[in-house]
């Protein structure tokens, strides 16, 4: 390691963090930042990123240890800082920004007393001025009502609001050195630009000196001057930001950025397929019932589809839009208030309980996270065992070359078998919680954000398993998730849902295409694009509010192309396009194209 | 406190209310099945079956038994659950007698109990895994699981008979200074309270460690906050709730369960009473002193669930 130039504000070398029995997660990491300069770090789970992150206020998470090395923020040696000397450091003059604001928020406080926190332990405002500077950071960071916002409860702000007001926590002492921590993953693709907005701003104003770590490429080129990848806790590339996009050295750099577009893996599915799933003007919500049968709290609204034999329905749009409810309402699991699911025209009941032993092995769920969804304390055996004795009435050697043939058909190796799912990687959990699924013999699978905890390359690896039992067993699935790309790469056609109204319904090579309705417009804008200076190129997203009337297009209050007194009043009518997709909008094919090309044209 | 709150509180009282109703009409049927008859043991061997009778129907022994729990019932919401079938006193004097005794070994044990319970909790949640923690975890999981007729009667024979530095009885009838009264109640506090801080203060010290591991504690550590800071302003607030039901818990057995301790100290207290009565059949009081122990420990959860909300803004503020 070279010594650190005089005019280094930050400077790391030989860093070594060692887990219990003594294994480095991270070694030998050293760089360093200048004053105003924004480095990211960025590599998958298990890179280290956090762990070297946290170093920075001489901190490791239980169970690890900073074990070598030397961090130096300013003059000072935080490493070699007493309990004392770092608890002055930390919040004042190395600050942090969790990755789940809606975590990292004690709930009992109300949040201008957690903004302030810092500032008043270290003594360096009064309450007053304290909460004068906090309201002035709140509207820096563009937050509604920044007067009053500070008098709420944590959960009474939306996730996307909580994240920037994590940052007025951390910039309320004005620190040497910010710490980012994956702090726009957990947020929906269209809260994440404002977030990132807003995150760049206050940086860029305020000459902060930041270290942003994130496993997301794209979102990085917005936001660093540098980045290092990381892999395994050691550093495999440093450049500046242009120079890594344009020319990746390194050939683990040039995955990362393979890896970023998923390529297509959908077939033709064929043409006259009979409909499998048809599901017509579902309606349903939580909460008790009204006298119309309407649930309290609605949350799918006059929903229908149909899945061919054969083929993948994607489901897209925001946290809170209905995703998951409708894979809960096809299963059963949630009463419909209205309308009808019919598996190959038989009517399906609308409570699980109801259902055929048959008619529930042919629809099959499979969760977001294996983690919950299977038994910790099973074998893998004696999960997937269990529904071929459910279904099939399978026992003793013929479950047991079953159970075989499942693991080899999810490309798990056979000892994996008798293992407990802990001690199984993310990526071949999430395979055993496929198999599950599988060994019902299903006709449709739902598949509920199967992707979304896993990183992106062995989420691509599960992708490619989904493409090819689909060709070999035929399956069909409903394919839900809020990332675009991915269900761009597996789907034949998609859903796109807001507030619980099926907003566009088109194939899905026709997705891209204009025009198309205002609401994907926004979600394909919002999708973050690996160049820089993207995020100056997109329009504002606004927050999902619905709208107040009953009778307005639900997607009013957000629409950058709505009519005044048209669409605050009356409900959009469904609208064929001739791209082959039908969509809920006041406006024609050629209207929607004329202002979608004109917004494109803006710079 | 808004609308809902006090709905909430309103729901619960009712639900207190059915709940009494169903214990009253349980322990009226449990007393019903007690073998033998009152009159008889009342009136001895030698009665005759005409004095049998008569006492019978004065007791309304003669009626049938639902009307017999309408009456008793009646008196009970009245404020009047009867005269006691051993001595011919009303019940409510019975009670009234013993009441201010089991109140004052409860509150005094509680007020023993609960800080020294909070503090060990807390200590050991803040350093958990330390020498410290696992000493005191031994040490509590020893002194749970002795009985407490075993801790009582060692403690009578070492403080008592041998070093003679505290009296073995737990009561003097008569006025008495406060520390003598103390004195008095030294031994039998102590043992009450060796159980009660065993549990409440692992509840602590559990449900403290869960708040300790989350991320905004994490976070309260980044921003610079001392240990003291974490744990009394950002993590005590959040375990709130299960503290005061474990405190809640512990505090009703101190009004009903005590009756080893009571037993062996000689101590006149409800529990005592209440075993008394029941080998001596006196069914009005042993149905008193039952409704009275299942009040108190409905109004200390409830006032335990009211806390826990009020400590929640998510609970507190719809």
């Amino acid at each position: 390691m070279s010594a650190p130039s005089p005019n280094a504000h930050v400077s790391v070398s030989g860093l070594r963090v060692t887990v219990g029995g003594g294994a480095a997660i991270v070694d030998d990491v050293g760089f360093e930042i200048a004053r105003g300069e924004v480095l990211a770090l960025i590599g998958e789970s298990g890179s280290g990123k956090t762990t070297i992150a946290l170093a920075m206020l001489g901190y490791a998470r239980a169970g690890c240890r900073i074990a070598g090395g030397r961090v130096q923020v300013g003059d000072t040696d935080v490493l070699g800082l007493s309990a004392a000397g770092l608890a002055d450091l930390r919040g004042r003059r190395v600050a942090y920004i969790p990755q789940s604001a809606a975590a990292a928020f004690n709930p009992a406080q109300r949040l201008m007393t957690q903004v302030t926190e810092s500032a008043r332990i270290h003594g360096l405002l009064d309450r007053a001025a304290a909460e004068r500077k906090a309201v002035g950071l709140f509207r820096a960071l563009a937050l509604p009502d920044p007067e009053g916002v500070g008098e709420r409860f944590p959960h009474q702000v939306s996730g996307g609001q909580l994240q920037r007001i994590t940052a007025a926590m951390a910039l309320i002492t004005d620190p040497d050195l910010v710490i980012l921590d994956e702090p726009t993953t957990a947020l929906d693709v269209t809260t994440q630009i404002e977030v990132l907005r807003a995150f760049r701003t206050v940086v860029r104003e305020l000459h902060t000196t930041a270290i942003y770590v994130s496993h997301d490429l794209a979102v990085v080129a917005q936001m660093a001057d540098r980045i290092i990848v990381l892999k395994g806790g050691r550093m495999q590339e440093e450049a500046p930001t242009q120079r890594l996009l344009d020319a990746p050295a390194h050939p683990y750099t040039r995955e990362l950025l393979a890896a970023f577009a998923p390529s297509p893996r959908r077939m033709e599915a064929p043409v006259a397929a009979p409909a499998l799933l048809e599901v017509n003007g579902l309606v349903a919500g939580y909460g008790p019932q009204a006298r119309d049968g309407a649930p309290m709290v609605p949350v799918l609204h006059d929903v229908g589809f149909a899945i061919p034999a054969g083929s993948v329905l994607g489901v897209i749009g925001e946290s809170g839009c209905g995703k998951s409810t409708l894979a809960r309402v096809i299963a059963g699991l949630l009463p419909a208030a209205r309308g009808t699911v019919k598996l190959r025209g038989e009517n399906l009941p609308a409570r699980v309980a109801d259902r055929s032993r048959d008619q529930l092995r042919r629809v099959q769920i499979v969760f977001q996270s294996a983690d919950t969804a299977l038994n910790p304390a099973r074998t893998v055996r004696h999960i997937l065992a269990r529904p071929l004795k459910f279904y099939h009435g399978l026992d003793g050697d013929a479950a047991r070359r079953r159970v075989d043939a499942l693991l080899d058909m999810v490309r798990l190796p056979a000892t994996l078998a008798d293992r407990p799912p802990g001690a199984l990687s993310g990526g071949q959990k999430q395979r055993v919680n496929f198999a599950r699924a599988l060994a019902a013999e299903p006709e449709l699978i739902l598949c509920d954000e199967v992707t979304s905890a896993l990183d992106a390359v062995v989420g691509a690896a599960v992708l490619d398993l989904l493409a090819e039992l689909k060709r070999e067993l035929g399956l069909s699935y409903l394919f839900i998730s809020h990332d675009l790309s991915t269900v761009r790469a597996i789907c034949d056609q998609v859903l796109i849902l807001y507030f619980g109204h099926r907003m566009e319904y088109a194939q899905s090579g026709a997705m891209l295409q204009r025009p198309m309705h205002p609401y994907s417009d926004l979600l394909i804008a919002s999708v973050p694009e690996l160049r820089t200076g993207w995020l100056d190129s997109v329009g504002p997203t606004r927050e999902a509010t619905p709208s107040r009337h009953r009778t307005a297009c639900v997607f009013f209050p957000r629409c950058p192309v709505s009519i005044a007194g048209l669409c605050d009043t009356t409900p959009p009518p469904p609208r064929p396009l001739s791209k082959g997709a039908e969509i809920l909008c006041h406006r024609d094919e050629a209207s929607l194209l004329a202002v979608q090309d004109a917004m494109k044209e803006m710079p | 406190m808004n609308a809902a709150m006090l709905r909430l509180i309103a729901l619960r009282l009712a639900l207190g209310a059915l709940t009494l109703f169903i214990v009253a009409a349980l322990v009226f049927t449990a007393t019903e099945l007690l073998p033998g008859d009152v009159a008889e043991a009342l009136l001895g061997q030698s009665a005759t079956p005409a004095a049998v009778a008569g006492l019978r129907a004065a007791l309304h022994l003669d009626q049938p038994s639902w009307w017999r729990f309408c009456l008793w019932l009646g008196g009970l919401l009245g404020g009047d659950p009867g005269v006691s079938l051993v001595n011919r006193l009303p019940v409510v004097v019975l009670i009234g007698n013993r009441l201010p005794n089991s109140l004052k070994l409860a509150s005094i044990t509680a007020s023993v109990t609960v800080p020294l319970a909070l503090l060990l909790g807390i200590t050991t949640a803040m350093w958990r895994g330390s020498r410290y923690d696992r000493m005191v975890g031994m040490a509590i999981i020893g002194i749970v699981s002795v009985p407490e007729f075993l801790i009582a009667s060692l403690a009578v024979l070492v403080f008592a008979v041998k070093l003679r530095w505290l009296p073995a009885l737990a009561f003097r009838a008569g006025p008495q200074d406060f520390w003598a009264m103390m004195r008095l109640l030294a031994i039998p506090v102590g043992t009450l309270a060796l159980v009660g801080i065993g549990q409440m203060s692992r509840m602590t010290r559990a449900a403290l460690v869960t708040v300790l591991e989350s991320s905004y504690v994490e976070m309260a550590r980044l921003k610079g906050a001392g240990p003291l800071r974490i744990v009394l302003i950002h993590a005590l607030p959040n375990a709130l709730g299960p503290i005061v039901n474990a405190i809640a818990l512990s505090t009703s057995f101190l009004l009903g369960g005590v009756i080893i301790v009571e037993t062996i100290f000689n101590y006149p207290g409800l529990a005592k009473l209440m075993v008394d009565a029941v080998s001596t059949r006196d069914l009005p009081l042993v149905q008193a002193c039952a409704m009275l122990f299942c009040a108190a420990y409905l109004a200390l959860v409830l006032v335990a669930d009211v806390v826990a909300i009020l400590s929640n803004p998510r609970l507190r503020q719809r």
